[in-house]
This record gives structure tokens, C-alpha cells and sequence, in this order.
């Protein structure tokens, strides 16, 4: 047994793991102490062994304006429900506790993160055991302060790219970025529309050329069909609104099952997969 | 003497510390193709003489400049002049900035329009120039805003634009705004997002404060003719700040212009219900830009409450941001009641409905006609006329119409 790697490393090392098995990465989204820290920590804990690869901790915040309906209403969920930052950090810090393998990263819009200070913010990923973070609304051009403190501890911010990226823009994205890259499929909010193969395919080949990094794709998958479309091509697949609308109509099971069923979708995608 | 605030923004669109463009990767390159487009436009001739030609025959510009005579004698002291954008076409400043960015997105070949509106003046402008241009319009509008601006929702209905009520949050300006962006996200080929406010990701605060500029630069021309020197103090209501800054600009390298931006403090900033970020609030980051928002020890956004459904948002714009922390202009407050108080006054004595935003503004004029006596004076941006807000404030008011 090696010793256990934190940060980017951990991202690092599940990926070069699935590839070395020819399976893409089951990459989960939760919202963070949706309905309340209780349940959503019962469902945090519960999702490796429900076949999540990576876990994307969700960050509530009161103007999610990238969003869908069901991540809209989750955050407000969470917020109701007193859920603050420091909340969902203690949420990884516990789960990081019973695991130490599946990389934890944290999702959500700046402003909270730029109130507490980008090196307070750091810092409490790192105690927290989170290893990295995908921040919205914060482009390139404006995370200087943010990939700066991560750099210094060894946690990955996670750029992304669109539809809308073009060859002249593609450059900017991919540099100085580490663990991998978050492919957006659709131009939209998360969880409406549905992405289309073959583009997809295109896509990320493309990044995966540019940053030399894995490349997840993301919004608008939600069901095992599009889940294993995509796990053909991509490293990984993330599947967020259809767990997080799951989870509100029937709870930890109904989420963890929609887990299990897209995550066996996801790992049996590829033709041969070397165990 | 010029001062260094009329150099900003930057080329990374900051005011100082302020701005930016903080928004999803998707709109990133679309933020830079406005960008350029912004840039073009603006050292052409040809887009300056159409702007020039419809300003006039269309808005109706210059806007007079107007001394207020009866409230000079009544508030007692300085003279007061309005600078009259009320009385533009659409009935407030809003039409200026419509203008430029429609005349923009026609430039660019986009075919669809979206706006997001608090009071409904933007809405109405902007669907207003769509009418005008032949370009299909869609507005988002809070709920509890539609509720309270029911004349302006049938106004752009009649012009022919789709108002989508916001029911997310509150209901409200920033929500509305939350819902354009995620519209623009989804439609990135063909779509223009017209922002009503010197706020947004940068272009936009400079965009909107280059056409919302020409109210300075009349007024400044106008006071220079008719008094023969400057004003002590120019004077304007602050939501997102952009007839404040049409205003101001012009005036920002004088030096020994005061400029007062007045934001609204609903039932008192120690209440907790207002709508004053530069007063009650602290920088962050929103809709694309850094800013003072109202915000939690989290960084959770605080709803802002205000009469006026227009200054009813809880950040500013980044330029006012940087203007407030440099000293340049100073910003001050003025309560629901009293913005109650001077729509009446005003229509009284002046014969003039205001609308509900300038009454905010026209409350702190009293105050500073009475510092600076006689001798003073005041030039007030009466950006916008009250006719839409009659049926509100007559709700106010107790009485049924």
C-alpha cells in the first residue's frame, strides 16, 4: 500500500488508476448539507460504495446563476436549512475521515469563498481533506488569487471548458490549470438540456490534447444510456441535477441507487474493460 | 486639471480594485467578442452619427435643464436645477443605454434580444428600441417587481416583448438578472444581453456609463451657459448606478464638484431592510462583477428592500465602488418615507411626478440646498418620471384608485 497522496495527486492518481482498467470515472455531484448536514453527510458517505469515482461537494449559494431548477432548489435547500461553507467543509473533513482514496472536491460560485479570504479558503481545504475546487464565475482571467493559494498547497482548481471555446481560447483555459478538466456539453445551465455524442467525443479530444489532463464531461447527463455515450469517450462522466433531484423525491436510497445504476452504466461503457 | 478616475477602467476592466468579469467560462468568449465589438464601434464615425441622429429625433435630446424654483424657495437655500431625463422618450434615462447597446447588437448581427428589470424603465427601453429595430425581445422581470410595476409589464407587452416573470429568490432585480444570464447561457449564438446598469462584466459598466454620459456632458454645458460656472454639488439616485454615473462623469475631473450619489435605505440602513450596499454592505463578487454587495458573514447574498423597485438590488456598480473608496464622490442615504414625501413635494410645487428613484435623490437635495445657502448651487438628475409608480404609491398612501 502506497502512502495515501492528497490534493491534485489523489484526482492524479484515481484517474491514471481507471485508465490503466480502460473505465471512465463515475464523477458524482451533491449539493453540500442538502436537505440538512445530517442527511446530505448520509449520502456523502454512502456514494463511493455506490460506485462514485469522484466526489463533486456542491457549494450552497444564495444566486446560483449557472444553474438549473434542481440545483437552484437544492442550494436554497441547504441555505434554509442554515448551511454555510464552513458546513460543507465539515461534511469533507468527516467523510475524508473514512476515506481516503476517492478525491473530494468542492463546487460553487466565489463570493463566499472570496469573503473568507482565498488563503483561509485554502487553508480549510486542505484541513478538510478537500482536494480541489470548481469555482463558476471564476473565468482565467480572475483566479490569480484562488490557483495561486491552491498551487502553494497542492490542490487542484479545476478549469472549464464550454461549447463556446474556441481554438483561440482553449490555450487560456488549459493553462496553469491541474487534475483535470471539467468539459461543460451543453451551452446552458446544469441539468436542462441534453448533450449530443459525437460533438462531445470532438470536445474532448480536443482538451484532452491541449491540457494534456483527463477530461470529465458534464450537464445535462442523466440517465445510464447518455452516461455510457459519453463513458466511451471521456474520462470521466459527471451526473449532478439526477442525483440531486433524486435525492429530493426519494432520499438517500432513491439517490444512492440512481448511483449504483449510472455508475455500473459508466464502468461497463468501454468494450474491454482490463480488471 | 484632469483627475485619474476618468482613466478607468483598465484593459482587465477594473475601477481600481472594482470590476472585472467574473461570469462562467461559457459567456467568457462572447464577453470578449462584445468587447472588441464595443471597441470598434466606438472609434467609428458612422456609429457616433447614427447614435447623434437618433438621440435627437428619436429620445429626444438634449433633455432641458430646468431650474426648480419652487422647491429652491421651499427647501431655502441653494438654487436647484433639474436636469430633465424624465422627460426623455420612454420616461427616464434608460433609453440613452438602450440605444447604444441595440445599435451595438445590430452591428453584430445578433437577432434576439434579453434584458432583466427591476422598475420596468429598462424593460420598456429596451423593448422599445427592439420594437424600434425589428428584433424579438425578451425581459425578466421579478415577480413581486411585476406585481408593483403592472403599467410598465403592459407597456412592453404592447411593444411587443415577452416579460418572464422571475420567481426565484425574491423576485426581485438581482434575481431577474440571475435569470438573464442564465438565458444568455443557453442562447450564446444569436443573443444580446442588454444590461440596464453601469454594472455586469466588463464591458458593460463601461459601456453603459460611455452612453448614459451624455446627461453630463449636456447638463455640464447647460449650467456653464445659464449660470455661468459649475454647480457646487451634482446629485443622484443610486441602484446599480447608472443615471448617477451619466451624470457624474462629465463632472468627475472637476474637482470642486461635489458628487452625491443617494442609494435607498428602505425602512432605515439600521433596520436591515434597504437597498444601501456602498453604506451597509461590503466588497464581494456578483452578476460578473466586484463590487459592494449586501452580503452574510458567508458571502450569502442579502435581499434589498426598497419602495422603488429600480434602486431595489443589493450590489452597485464597480465604478461607484471605486469612486466611494477613493474619496471622489460621497454617498448618502434617503429612506422609503421620505422618497414618499418628495413624490408629493415635487409634484406639487413643481408640477413634476417624479418617479420614485429621484424622490430618493431629491430628499438629500433638501438637506444640502440648507448647507450650502443662497449662494449654492445644485444640479439634480431628475432621471426618470413617476407615472409608472402612481398606483403604487397611492397604495402607500391608503387611498384606492
Amino acid at each position: 500500500m502506497s502512502v495515501p497522496v492528497s490534493g491534485a495527486a489523489r484526482l492524479e492518481a484515481r484517474f491514471a488508476a481507471l485508465a490503466m482498467q480502460n473505465r471512465a470515472a463515475f464523477v458524482t455531484y451533491i449539493m453540500g448539507g442538502d436537505p440538512d448536514e445530517e442527511t446530505a453527510q448520509e449520502l456523502l458517505d454512502g456514494l463511493p460504495g455506490a460506485g462514485a469515482d469522484i466526489i463533486e461537494l456542491g457549494l450552497p449559494f444564495t444566486d446560483p446563476m449557472a444553474d438549473g431548477p434542481a440545483i437552484q432548489a437544492a442550494a436554497l435547500r441547504a441555505l434554509g436549512a442554515g448551511i454555510r461553507t464552513k458546513d460543507v467543509l465539515a461534511m469533507a473533513a468527516k467523510f475524508r475521515q473514512k476515506d481516503t482514496q476517492t478525491p473530494l472536491i468542492v463546487m460553487g460560485y466565489y463570493n463566499p469563498i472570496h469573503h473568507m479570504g482565498c488563503e483561509a479558503f485554502t487553508e480549510a481545504c486542505v484541513t478538510a481533506g478537500v482536494d480541489g475546487a470548481i469555482m463558476v464565475d471564476l473565468p482565467p482571467e480572475e483566479d490569480t488569487p484562488l490557483r495561486s493559494a491552491f498551487d502553494g498547497a497542492g490542490l487542484a482548481l479545476i478549469r472549464l471548458a464550454t461549447p463556446t471555446t474556441d481554438d483561440q481560447r482553449l490555450p487560456t483555459v488549459v493553462a496553469g490549470t491541474s487534475g483535470f478538466v471539467y468539459y461543460i456539453s451543453v451551452a446552458g445551465v446544469t441539468g436542462t438540456a441534453v448533450p449530443k455524442a459525437d460533438p462531445v467525443a470532438k470536445a474532448v479530444s480536443r482538451i484532452r490534447a491541449a491540457s494534456g489532463l483527463p477530461v470529465a464531461v458534464g450537464f445535462g447527463v442523466r440517465t445510464p444510456e447518455k452516461a455510457a455515450q459519453i463513458a466511451q469517450n471521456a474520462d470521466g462522466v459527471v451526473v449532478g441535477s439526477a442525483i440531486v433531484d433524486a435525492m429530493a423525491s426519494g432520499g438517500v436510497k432513491e439517490a444512492l441507487e440512481l448511483t449504483r445504476t449510472l455508475g455500473h452504466a459508466v464502468h461497463s461503457a468501454r468494450e474491454e474493460v482490463i480488471s | 486639471m484632469t483627475s485619474q478616475t476618468t482613466q478607468w477602467p483598465d484593459t482587465r476592466g477594473r475601477f481600481g480594485d472594482f470590476g472585472g468579469r467574473y461570469v462562467a467560462e461559457t459567456l467568457m468568449p462572447l464577453i470578449l467578442e462584445l468587447e472588441s465589438a464595443w471597441d470598434e464601434a466606438r472609434a467609428d464615425p458612422e456609429f457616433a452619427a447614427q447614435m447623434d441622429g437618433l438621440l435627437r429625433d428619436y429620445v429626444g435630446r438634449p433633455s432641458a435643464l430646468y431650474h426648480a424654483e419652487r422647491l429652491t424657495e421651499k427647501f431655502g437655500g441653494a438654487k436647484i436645477w433639474f436636469k430633465r431625463d424624465e422627460l426623455n422618450h420612454t420616461g427616464s434615462h434608460k433609453i440613452n443605454n438602450c440605444l447604444g447597446q441595440v445599435l451595438l447588437a445590430k452591428r453584430m448581427g445578433k437577432t434576439r434580444i434579453i434584458a432583466e428589470t427591476g422598475a420596468g424603465q429598462h424593460g420598456v427601453a429596451t423593448a422599445t428600441m427592439a420594437a424600434r429595430f425589428g428584433l424579438p425581445c425578451v425581459v425578466f422581470m421579478g415577480a413581486t417587481d411585476i406585481e408593483r410595476q403592472q403599467p410598465n409589464v403592459f407597456r412592453m407587452k404592447l411593444l411587443g416583448a415577452e416579460v418572464v416573470p422571475v420567481t426565484s429568490g425574491t423576485g426581485t432585480l438581482k434575481d431577474a438578472m440571475n435569470e438573464a444570464l442564465r438565458d444568455w447561457v443557453t442562447h450564446v449564438d444569436e443573443t444580446f444581453y442588454v444590461i440596464g446598469t453601469v454594472a455586469g462584466p466588463h464591458p458593460y459598466p463601461h459601456m453603459v456609463r460611455e452612453f448614459q454620459s451624455v446627461i453630463g456632458r449636456e447638463a455640464r454645458a447647460q449650467i456653464l451657459d445659464r449660470e455661468g460656472r459649475l454647480p457646487d454639488a451634482c446629485v443622484a439616485c443610486i441602484g446599480g448606478g447608472s443615471n448617477a454615473m451619466g451624470l457624474f462623469h462629465a463632472f468627475v475631473p472637476d474637482e470642486d464638484v461635489r458628487l452625491i450619489g443617494v442609494e435607498a435605505a428602505g425602512k432605515g440602513i439600521e433596520t436591515g431592510q434597504h437597498a444601501a450596499s456602498l453604506k451597509g454592505g461590503a466588497p464581494g463578487v456578483l452578476h460578473g462583477n466586484r463590487t459592494y454587495l449586501l452580503q452574510d458573514d458567508d458571502g450569502q447574498i442579502i435581499d434589498a428592500h426598497s419602495i422603488s423597485a429600480g434602486l431595489d438590488y443589493p450590489g452597485i456598480g464597480p465604478e461607484h465602488a471605486h469612486l466611494h473608496d477613493s474619496g471622489r464622490a460621497e454617498y448618502v442615504s434617503a429612506t422609503d418615507k421620505e422618497a414618499l414625501e418628495m413624490f408629493q413635494l415635487c409634484t406639487k410645487l413643481e408640477g413634476i411626478i417624479p418617479a420614485l428613484e429621484p424622490a430618493h435623490a431629491l430628499a438629500r437635495v433638501a438637506d444640502l440646498a440648507r448647507e450650502l445657502g443662497p449662494d449654492g448651487l445644485i444640479l439634480m438628475n431628475m432621471c426618470g418620471r413617476g407615472d409608472k409608480d402612481v398606483f403604487a404609491v397611492a397604495g402607500h398612501l391608503g387611498v384606492e384608485i
